[in-house]
């Protein structure tokens, strides 16, 4: 898609190859289209300078911030001056407390823009930019690969949901999927260990925990891969199962309402295949309002990471984020903040680039009211 | 929902105001609810745990004697569930510890709708400059995941009181509701009724808050339950994490404390483990149950099909 937005942006091009009349069409479509990524691109920025800005004044100015709280912890914990514990704040935090607010601000955003976040307090000497990018890659492994696995299930049970309703598959997963949803992560986590792990023995905890087993070094092998997903599992177990009983009934929702659609007895009646209704016909049309959650549900979960990651010990961004809060080291905090709102944006700027690929109305819609 | 694209929008229209005045329309609802099994469990659940919870304290009372020397004791006929870390009892503890999640998860979720109705009712009738404005806002605190940044909010600030936890919660948690919210209105406001107020002139207080939110009522109250479960989910996961003030006696704060205490790898603690997230995973299930249920019931397209 991205591709052909680009080729389009010299509309004469467009004009000279191909059946005029059908090129004419195409080309306006595809500016609208364009216009469509570009507001998107320019929102999501939006949301991200916001989100920054907000950070900014957290730190910085409302009463009790970090910043204060540190330089009063400084003088009163080692007895150092004023001035010293200023002078640390000031390289932990990148900032210079002597210069004007809105400079301070500036000097702030360019940081940011050159992936600046200051020094973590906890481990002098690692900017907080290398430490988020040690942990982050674990995070969006192990949540993206249990997003799309739980998606994957979730589609299936839902259609088939759909197409047997009142059946036994309806009922149980409706059942199921109602209980587990009913359990929080966390406390499925938790479970986890001490049912499984601890009572039954059925899980090996103590093996399981962490990123990777020692002396297993990151590379391109069979080894590393099926390590890293051995370890993964606990984590990714938890999120799948909260999570697979709303995507399954989401997908029957949808299901349900195409099924009874216009279209699909018309397909019907034309005596199509079956199994070309149910995916060119019910499933592309079913699968829009899911896409539209996934941004949303992909927020939760990694919100929810901070909970099941510090009960498994995968030191993924919310393991990470638990310890920096514990020992407050408000830079780390901050930058954490920041990335893994970064990471929800672009997620979202995902979604609706996909789903407006899909769905003609979005885009035209949009570009309409605007 | 399209009322006004509906070739049918008579049928739908109808029950509201004017049928639902001869029955009382709680009782009618009441009656369908405990008619289907599952909100009829989600009843009880819900019903036995608020019961527990505000009248159990009373009766049991709120301080717990402990015996250090009787860590970890087994379940025993005089202490159902045993005794935790600090001998006190597990079932005296889970009485007590109910009422601040309640409390919690009600008040977070009263904020939370308060807020999402009257944002949302005002944006989605006036439109325009407000609900552009709006509309950017929720994108962006949709936008940071909520307990994240419930966690980094409580870090920064102490949180020390539940009733401040509550708040907190229930002014994050608005924007998703406002927004459905506001897309109800925008089709209840092309209603005839909505019409015939306008034409009698009663002002736009009235007709948004006397004509339109009445009418999402159901709605409203489904969202409401949505928003107590999310609430619960939010502050017990604090709870859990240490970030939320670990005074007092609550579910969240046992699981946080047998977590630290390492009481996850002594067989003898599984009471005072399994209890607490026994009752949180109830509390939701019946919340989630009730849910559902009413939505079946009060959304007739659904049961239709």
């Amino acid at each position: 898609m991205t591709a052909d937005a680009a080729t389009t942006d010299a509309p004469s091009g467009a004009e000279v190859t191909g059946p005029p009349q059908r090129r004419a069409g195409t080309s306006l479509g595809h500016r609208i289209y364009h216009s469509f990524v570009l507001r998107r691109l320019l929102r999501s920025a939006f949301v991200i300078w916001v989100v920054a800005t907000g950070v900014f004044l957290m730190v910085r100015l409302l009463p009790g911030n970090p910043v204060d709280v540190y330089i009063n912890q400084q003088i009163a914990l080692y007895g150092k001056s004023y001035e010293q514990a200023a002078a640390e704040a000031q390289n932990y935090f990148r900032f210079d407390p002597a210069t004007p607010m809105w400079r301070q601000y500036i000097d702030y955003l360019v940081g940011l823009l050159h992936g600046d976040m200051g020094t973590s307090i906890t481990t002098p000497g690692v900017t907080v930019t290398e430490k988020i990018a040690h942990y982050l890659p674990w995070t969006l492994y192990s949540v993206g690969l249990a997003l799309i696995i739980s998606i994957s299930i979730g589609l299936l049970l839902g259609m088939i949901m759909a197409y047997r309703r009142g059946g036994i598959i309806d009922h149980a997963v409706s059942i199921i999927g109602s209980g587990f949803h009913a359990i929080p992560n966390y406390l499925l986590a938790i479970l986890i260990v001490v049912v499984g792990a601890v009572q039954l023995g059925i899980i090996d905890y103590t093996r399981m925990r962490g990123n990777h087993s020692p002396g297993v070094s990151p590379e391109l092998s069979f080894r590393f891969l099926s390590d890293i997903g051995y370890h993964a599992t606990l984590p990714m177990i938890t999120y799948i199962l909260t999570t697979v009983g709303t995507w399954a009934l989401i997908m029957k929702a949808s299901t349900t309402q195409v099924l009874g659609e216009d279209y699909v007895t018309v397909a019907r009646a034309r005596g199509l295949k079956d199994a070309r209704i149910q995916t060119n016909y019910v499933g592309r049309n079913a699968l829009l309002p899911l896409i539209a959650q996934i941004a949303t549900q992909a927020g939760f979960i990694v919100g929810g990471a901070i909970f099941v990651e510090q009960t498994f010990s995968y030191e993924g961004v919310g393991l990470l984020l638990f310890e920096s809060i514990n020992t407050r080291d408000y830079p780390m905090i901050q930058g954490v903040l920041l990335v893994v709102t970064i990471t929800v944006v672009l997620a979202n700027l995902c979604a609706d680039l996909v789903n407006a690929a899909l769905d003609p109305r979005i885009r035209l819609g949009e570009g309409g009211a605007a | 929902m399209t009322a006004t694209s509906s070739p049918v929008p008579d049928q739908q229209a109808v029950p509201t105001p004017a049928k639902s005045a001869g029955v009382s329309p709680l009782r009618r609802l009441f009656s369908e609810l405990t008619r289907s099994t599952s909100g009829f469990i989600g009843l009880c659940l819900v019903l036995a745990i608020v019961l527990l919870s505000v009248v159990g304290p009373m009766i049991v009372g709120t301080s717990v004697p402990g015996d250090p020397m009787r860590a970890w004791e087994a379940p025993s006929s005089d202490h159902w569930l045993g005794l935790e870390g600090a001998g006190k009892d597990t079932l005296h503890l889970l009485i007590i510890g109910g009422r601040t999640v309640l409390m919690v998860g009600f008040l977070a979720a009263t904020i939370t709708t308060v807020i999402a109705v009257a944002i949302g009712a005002l944006a989605g009738y006036f439109g325009g400059r407000f609900d552009a404005i709006m509309l950017q806002l929720t994108d962006i605190v949709m936008t940071v995941p909520q307990i994240v940044l419930l966690a980094v909010v409580g870090a920064f600030y102490k949180l020390d009181s539940p009733t401040l936890l509550a708040v907190i919660v229930g002014a994050l948690s608005w924007p998703v509701l406002m927004r459905s919210i506001r897309a109800q209105v925008l089709s209840l406001k092309e209603r005839e009724f909505v019409e015939a107020a306008q034409l009698l002139d009663v002002g736009w207080a009235r007709i948004v808050f006397g004509e339109i939110v009445p009418n999402m009522a159901s709605y409203i109250l489904i969202n409401f339950i949505i928003a107590v479960t999310n609430a619960i989910y939010a502050m017990v996961g604090l709870y859990l994490l240490g970030l939320a003030p670990q005074r007092g006696i609550n579910w969240g704060i046992m699981i946080n404390d047998a977590w630290t205490k390492g009481a996850m790898f002594n067989p003898d603690a599984m009471p005072y483990i399994i209890a607490p997230v026994t009752m949180i995973v109830l509390l939701q299930l019946g919340l989630i149950l009730l849910t559902r249920t009413l939505d079946e019931i009060l959304n007739p397209r659904l049961r239709d099909r």
